[in-house]
């Protein structure tokens, strides 16, 4: 009840500032518009369906992109924290690919992967593989050494030392590179959209920016990737304590 | 051997107990510079049904004696013998160790804990929660089940930790040290119990402890080591009736040859524990 009570009075907060700053300023709405146009231009984007239309767009390239590149970093996580070999081999590539720009790579990959919702899901994919990547092999790490030698003496083989000992051990600093990775999902998706898409929130911006000079529209579009990141982080969050022992 | 023969006589030994023969048993650990020998031909039999109590100070390679014997860690050269069937091999249900830490897993409940040799056997969680429950019971935990590792108390982690070495009832029983962490009291009645489960159900036990006391009221036979690198300085039977009084004159008279014995060994000034 309290953390309600404080999550509505801060946003109340928010909102009170940014209207004072409008009132204060006096900037006009193309420039910075007040929350209640902001309000207004997003019930009429409800209204009229294209609210809805590039949300579903963005939050499937999201959804696919975040679960494609969370799958596939926790396994090259796990084999590289096992194996000092495979980190030695894998990781200069792995921080190279976190080093290029993404905004560099993006327009490239909508051209090898054909521009269609494939391309977009592995630009998406590819920014949120590294932190989950280094936080499961950290993670894996982490594992006691005086239980891994208990399990040893039980007889237990490498694969059940991984799924008994290692993954738990692990889930905790797990969890901290989903909860970065399941953010940078949303900036990976709009990226992706700006590198080649005709629908999406990332092009709603556009759309709104430079086509419509619709400002209030584009700070719907960038409200709804909020709460979408809000969301999907909340949902990550509340895994984390169901999975975490605290 | 008349020790052999009265704790042989004296009660059942289970077809299950197994004796123990290590030969010429040496173990090098590589290091930077000169491979750390912790073990220099070591040879010691141990028979099926003694309870043995290894002792030596830190450092003399008791720990890496019941990690070979468990088959955790190869010998360099010698060789090592469980019964007839020869080498161990880590998790072959012939060995049953428990640790000076109870090393539980912090996120399994005590009887998941205890039931972990049988889940690593691919046992069904039915039945192997029924047998983690006995051990439990054995070890006289059975209230504290559904409870996870960090809400039990230094000693009932420990039992429970006996109790995973237990469950698979394995021949020989190796505890390294597992009442080193806990005071006084609460160690002399963890004796007390541990004397009385070897008695219920007869195995070979190897235990390894700093403590003299400790060592003459549970043993069979007394293994003192040498320092590093470790083998056998002497072997001192304790031929007593059990349960053995807190202090007798022969209790005292064996107490004394154990501390001449490591006296010999270990030299005063390395040894401050052998006064407490």
């Amino acid at each position: 009840m309290k953390r309600l009570a404080a999550t509505i009075l801060s946003l109340a907060a928010f909102l009170a500032v940014w209207k004072l700053l409008t009132v204060v300023s006096g900037t006009p709405n193309y420039i910075l518009p007040a929350p209640e146009v902001v309000a207004d231009r997003a019930l009429r984007a409800i209204r009229d369906g294209i609210l809805w239309e590039h949300t579903a767009v963005t939050l499937s390239e999201i959804l696919l992109g975040f679960a494609l590149g969370a799958i596939t970093a926790m396994g090259v996580g796990i084999g590289l924290g096992k194996s000092i070999v495979v980190e030695r081999v894998l990781s200069p590539y792995i921080v190279a690919a976190q080093s290029v720009p993404i905004l560099a790579l993006a327009p490239l990959l909508d051209i090898w992967f054909g521009g269609g919702l494939l391309a977009r899901v592995l630009i998406c994919a590819l920014i949120v593989f590294f932190p989950i990547a280094i936080a499961t092999m950290v993670g894996i790490r982490s594992a006691d050494p005086l239980l891994a030698e208990m399990l040893r003496s039980l007889g237990a083989s490498p694969g059940q030392l991984t799924a008994r000992l290692e993954i738990p051990s692990a889930l905790p600093v797990l969890f901290g590179g989903l909860r970065v990775g399941v953010t940078l999902a949303v900036i990976g998706a709009v990226v992706a959209e700006w590198a080649g898409a005709s629908s999406g929130l990332g092009v709603l911006i556009n759309i709104a920016n430079q086509g419509l000079f619709d400002t209030p529209l584009m700070f719907v579009a960038l409200a709804t990737l909020a709460v979408i990141g809000i969301t999907l982080h909340g949902l990550v969050v509340v895994a984390e304590r169901r999975l975490v022992l605290r | 051997m008349a020790i052999e023969a009265t704790t042989q006589g004296s009660r059942p030994t289970t077809p299950a107990a197994l004796p123990v023969r290590l030969a010429d048993v040496s173990v090098a650990f590589p290091a930077a510079g000169e491979p750390l020998v912790a073990l220099e031909r070591l040879t010691l039999g141990i028979p099926a049904g003694s309870l043995t109590v290894v002792i030596g100070p830190n450092g003399c390679g008791k720990s890496t004696l019941l990690r070979v014997i468990a088959g955790l860690v190869a010998p360099t050269s010698g060789s090592v013998a469980l019964g007839d069937e020869g080498v161990p091999r880590a998790g072959d249900g012939r060995v049953g160790l428990a640790f000076q830490q109870p090393r539980l897993m912090p996120w399994l409940s005590t009887v998941d804990n205890v039931a972990l040799p049988l889940a690593l056997d691919g046992v069904a969680v039915a039945e192997r929660r029924e047998q983690a429950m006995e051990a439990l019971e054995r070890v006289g935990l059975a209230e504290a089940a559904g409870v996870r590792p960090a809400q039990l108390s230094g000693g009932m982690a420990q039992r429970a930790g006996l109790a995973r070495a237990l469950i698979s009832d394995p021949p020989v029983l190796l505890l390294d040290e597992p009442f080193s962490a806990l005071d006084a009291l609460t160690r002399e009645g963890f004796d007390g119990e541990l004397q009385r489960l070897w008695m219920d159900r007869p195995r070979t036990v190897i235990l390894v402890t700093h403590s003299v006391g400790e060592a003459v009221r549970m043993a069979d036979r007394i293994v003192v080591m040498t320092a590093r690198p470790g083998s056998v300085a002497r072997l001192i039977p304790v031929d007593l009736p059990r349960p053995r009084p807190a202090s007798s004159h022969a209790t005292a008279a064996i107490d004394a040859e154990v501390r001449a014995a490591l006296a010999e060994v270990h030299p005063a000034e390395l040894t401050p524990w052998l006064d407490r």
